[in-house]
């Protein structure tokens, strides 16, 4: 076992790893950050979503021995400092952007990847670029308004 | 997946002194190897990580072409391409999703060589140069069918150099659930003439269609395509599509591809 040693949601933290420990199971098993979920496991789905060195990747899909020293968000890093939820947290809960909740960890990472990049995205961008994430409860339609809204657009009413 | 030594060198000399041993296999950006050891289809005893390597990773412009480094991220070749190559950089732009983007790499890919795989299609149709540790082979002789390369046991690609092309592009029919090429077809018009090469279709994996070339060569126009058939003898049957249906995707995308670049 090696210790690995990274900066996850601004906190300095080591935990043992083997040669195949993935960094969603480091992230889980060694930090217990239950907050990234596995969903397929075959790097197909995107629940696993986080940001390693600014970057969205599939946690389930790169080793946690890559990343000696990387800075590491996921979901348990995206609500406010005073425990309130983020922005893009606050839109999915107004537009009902989530009804299991499953993938929703992956969609706000993936939408908080996108909102860096393109801080104005057009409906089609956002479609677009979610298409490594998976929801199989709403049909997308409010996960989408959820990620037009925090990214201060105009959604159309209901 | 069974457990195994990561080793993360950060010269190309010290990744190949270490995949000396039979057992170990290199490791880029493992979009494609990590779900392949999940599913114990491959069980190396050492995995020699290339990722930590300076020397293979980014893209530059030389005088004999666009220079991408092996470990260089599908995304960004997506934006440092855009300039010099832009067919290359929307090609890599389109590759599984953004998360898959930031970590999949073009010496991945070719060193995989998925016969469904988007750069094959560009490598081949541009002629390119596959550089290595050990030499540089030609785009023609590198793919050898499907999953197959002219990779010698413990060689590494270091780096891809494209010749830049008058006019190029690339389109492709994504299989909507893993977003690889159900076929996808890249063509590249030089002043000696035309290049076309085709992915997702073929049980060889990706190849030149040398009637295609022919046709666009005397007239670069989509109707020089018309008539054209490929036979569907050789073609990828699946679930997904018939071998005639791929066949018949070929010239499609092909046309598509004409008529965009």
């Amino acid at each position: 076992m090696k210790t690995v040693t990274m900066r996850v949601n601004g906190k300095l933290v080591s935990a043992p790893t083997e040669g195949r420990t993935l960094l969603v199971e480091y992230l889980r098993e060694g930090l217990r950050l239950t907050g990234t979920h596995v969903g397929c496991d075959t790097s197909q789905c995107g629940a696993c979503v986080v940001h390693v060195n600014g970057l969205a990747v599939k946690s389930c899909t790169i080793f946690a021995q890559e990343l000696e020293g990387a800075e590491v968000l996921t979901i348990e890093g995206m609500a406010n400092s005073d425990g309130s939820l983020g922005v893009i947290q606050q839109a999915f809960q107004d537009y009902h952007g989530l009804q299991c909740g499953f993938c929703t960890p992956g969609m706000v990472m993936s939408a908080a990847a996108l909102l860096a990049e393109n801080p104005t995205p057009s409906e089609a961008e956002v479609r677009q670029y979610l298409e490594g994430n998976l929801c199989r409860c709403t049909g997308y339609h409010n996960i989408v308004k959820a990620i037009l809204a925090a990214s201060g657009q105009a959604v159309a009413a209901e | 997946m069974y457990d195994f030594e990561l080793q993360k060198p950060t010269s190309v000399a010290e990744a190949v002194a270490a995949l000396a041993d039979g057992s170990a296999q290199a490791l880029a950006g493992g979009q494609t190897l990590i779900p392949t050891m999940k599913q114990r289809l491959a069980d190396p005893g050492t995995l020699v990580s290339l990722m930590a390597i300076p020397a293979l990773q980014g893209v530059a412009m030389t005088s004999s072409g666009l220079s991408i480094g092996a470990t260089t991220t599908h995304a960004v070749v997506a934006l440092s391409a855009l300039a010099h190559y832009p067919a290359l950089a929307a090609l890599a732009g389109q590759i599984g999703d953004p998360a898959v983007r930031n970590r999949g790499t073009i010496g991945g890919s070719i060193a995989n060589n998925d016969p469904s795989a988007c750069y094959p299609a560009a490598i081949l149709a541009s002629n390119a140069v596959i550089v290595t540790n050990a030499r540089e082979i030609a785009a023609d002789d590198y793919f050898q069918g499907m999953f197959a390369t002219a990779l010698e046991e413990g060689e590494i690609v270091t780096a891809v150099r494209f010749p830049i092309p008058l006019q190029a592009a690339y389109v492709k029919f994504p299989q909507p659930a893993s977003r690889f090429a159900l076929v996808g077809a890249f063509v590249a018009r030089f002043e000696d003439g035309v290049r076309v090469a085709v992915t997702g279709a073929s049980n060889n994996g990706a190849f030149r269609w040398n009637a295609a070339e022919t046709a666009l060569s005397a007239d670069f126009i989509v109707q020089a395509l018309a008539g054209l058939v490929l036979p569907a003898d050789d073609m990828i049957a699946d679930l997904h599509g018939s071998a005639e249906y791929r066949a018949h995707l070929c010239a499609v995308m092909l046309k598509r591809a004409v008529l965009a670049a």
